[in-house]
């Protein structure tokens, strides 16, 4: 049995696992996936559902407004498996997977810089896209797209 | 007005035009600045230790005081830096202690324009990231909607797509030889790289009408079926550049400085690469081997012969000789393409995806509008998410969609290998000589269109 069996699964279009944890189980989960031997971290990003018409969740799975998503590669068995982590918008707070994989470290940082997720335990959780004194995060859906004008870091007047 | 006032004013005003700009926390701070955990990741002893993960204080100089070393700023100008990389360096003498990527420069916002675009417009976006590989930008992206819609691609579209994509392989590979020529001072390999790449140009402004950021591979098939006599200009291609190869090997592969500059230099481990998450030459370079085409075969990757070219070192040289035979194996792949080039459609015929042939518009009105819907409007994809990965020449490009049933992608992610491989620059130049900071950057092969996106 995988470690992947004890969490609400599905599968995807290409079928790999998917996997629905809480934010509690995400790095026991994590850490499970990976002694069960998926050496690779390859992408973690996050989805802001804002707007969304629905998703299909497991039933003990409460919709909140953002997912972290993960997507984890075992080389040896050639497999994949993406965990899906609901993030409440009032808290918008998981750990950080930096200690399991350091290779997430950019990616964190990139999830962090646009969509306002707060990885906890990040050894360097600043802005990476976008310049340090950018307000907002620009991947959100509440943040329009033109109708912001363009922040140049020394013009003067009202920002 | 006195020339004591005016003086005042020039200073004031030189000073507002001067005034310093900074990145803030991005910078990389002296040591006296910095916490543990953060030196610990910049000397890249995260990684050093056995344990993979455990940081130990003591093996860290963080006791150094900051007059001893020095913080230098490399680009993100600077030619070699291939592009708009920054780099921050900590110095002592010669010798590199830390590093710093500053990234950003570039970035375009790419992923929030995916979804004001439809899936129509989208592959034209997505064709702009990796600048380098068009063509397998817009495979990764229409193999995700075409998963989503679950939409039967033809045979003959499917051959299409990977003889484009290796001749595209080949194209990037040329580029890198000879950018990587010319950082280690072999300018003639600049002029050889990019005038073998400009018979693989020629040949797509022949097919799909343009050189670069192509939008030739839709969603439901290409463009543009092969041009006549495609055959022809495909076997002079891989005629031509695989014996050129060769000559690549005389000019660089045996060559003494060549090799001083490369071997043993910026060297990786296997355990590294994988915690890193590095995919591509990268990867294969520390011996692991592999590569999406043959581990997770997409399009008819199962059906054509080739090798994975792996290394043993990880170091520059062994990244150096794995682009270099894969312009072969890719050579190998397109002459089987040439040969088992099926007859028949260049896109799919389901009529969601595909507008109606030109001629029809003018007989048919419902055909005329059946185009117009198709071009304004888009058409819908049901609702669902899903991540799909290509072997891009630098490592696994990823495309997470997630659909809302709308015309419009609901978010669209992209996984960019050179964005993950550029975590390793600290790594492969810690210790190393300043003057190897340019091999290391050019050896890792950062496209920083794909990197900012």
């Amino acid at each position: 049995m995988t470690a992947a069996a004890t969490y609400p699964t599905t599968t995807g279009l290409d079928g790999e696992t998917i996997c629905f944890v809480t934010r509690d189980q995400y790095i026991s989960a994590v850490a499970a996936l990976k002694d069960d031997g998926y050496e690779m971290c390859v992408d973690v990003c996050a989805v802001d559902y804002l707007g969304h018409p629905g998703r299909e969740l497991p039933e003990e799975i409460p919709a909140a407004r953002f997912e972290v998503v993960v997507n984890l590669l075992s080389l040896s068995r050639k497999q994949r498996t993406r965990l899906r982590v609901q993030i409440p918008e009032s808290d918008p707070r998981v750990d950080s997977l930096f200690e399991l994989y350091p290779g997430t470290e950019a990616m964190e940082r990139e999830a962090f810089d646009l969509m306002g997720i707060v990885f906890e335990g990040h050894p360097d959780l600043t802005r990476i896209l976008m310049p340090e004194d950018w307000e907002g995060h620009p991947l959100r859906k509440d943040y329009g797209v033109g109708r912001v004008p363009v922040q140049f870091k020394e013009a003067p007047g009202p920002r | 007005m006195s020339a004591g006032t005016r003086d005042v004013s020039d200073v004031k005003r030189l000073s507002e035009l001067s005034s310093e700009t900074r990145e803030g926390p991005q910078e990389m701070l002296p040591r006296s600045a910095t916490t543990s955990a953060q030196l610990g990741r910049e000397s890249g002893a995260v990684l050093r230790l056995p344990e993979g993960h455990v940081l130990d204080p003591a093996s860290l100089d963080v006791e150094r005081p900051d007059d001893e070393t020095m913080i230098i700023n490399m680009g993100p100008q600077h030619p070699s830096t291939h592009g708009v990389l920054r780099l921050m360096l900590e110095l002592d003498g010669e010798f590199v202690l830390r590093t710093k990527p500053v990234i950003g420069y570039l970035h375009t916002g790419m992923e929030k324009q995916a979804e004001e675009l439809t899936y129509v417009q989208g592959a034209t976006n997505v064709t702009r990231m990796d600048y380098l590989s068009p063509i397998i930008n817009e495979l990764a992206f229409s193999l995700a909607v075409e998963r989503l819609l679950h939409v039967e691609i033809p045979e003959r579209a499917t051959w299409i797509r990977m003889l484009m994509s290796e001749l595209n392989r080949v194209s990037s590979h040329l580029v890198w030889m000879a950018t990587n020529g010319m950082d280690v001072g072999s300018t003639s390999m600049m002029i050889y790289g990019l005038r073998e790449r400009e018979m693989i140009l020629a040949f797509y402004e022949k097919t799909a009408g343009l050189r670069m950021n192509l939008n030739y591979v839709r969603p439901g098939g290409v463009a543009a079926d092969l041009p006549d006599g495609w055959e022809d200009d495909v076997e002079i291609i891989c005629d031509t550049i695989e014996a050129r190869t060769y000559e690549y090997d005389d000019l660089l592969t045996g060559q003494p400085i060549f090799h001083q500059r490369m071997e043993g230099v910026g060297t990786l481990s296997a355990e590294e690469a994988l915690a890193l998450g590095l995919t591509g030459p990268l990867l294969r370079s520390t011996g692991v081997p592999w590569d999406l085409r043959r581990a997770m075969p997409y399009l008819h990757y199962d059906e054509v012969e080739f090798d994975v070219i792996v290394g043993t070192y990880g170091d520059n040289f062994d990244r150096y000789a794995i682009r270099l035979n894969e312009i072969r194996e890719s050579i190998r792949i397109v002459r089987q393409c040439l040969e088992k080039m099926p007859p028949g459609d260049y896109r799919t015929q389901d009529a969601k995806v595909t507008p109606p042939p030109r001629g029809r518009i003018d007989a048919s009105m419902e055909a005329l509008i059946h185009h117009f819907k198709l071009f304004t409007e888009g058409f819908h994809v049901p609702i669902g998410e899903v991540y799909t990965a290509v072997e891009s020449p630098r490592g696994e490009l990823g495309m997470y969609l997630v659909s809302d049933g709308s015309p419009k992608p609901f978010r669209l992610h992209v996984r960019g290998p050179s964005f993950v491989n550029l975590q390793a620059v600290p790594l492969l130049m810690r210790g190393g000589l300043l003057s190897d900071t340019i091999t290391v950057i050019s050896t890792v092969d950062p496209v920083m269109g794909e990197v900012d996106r």
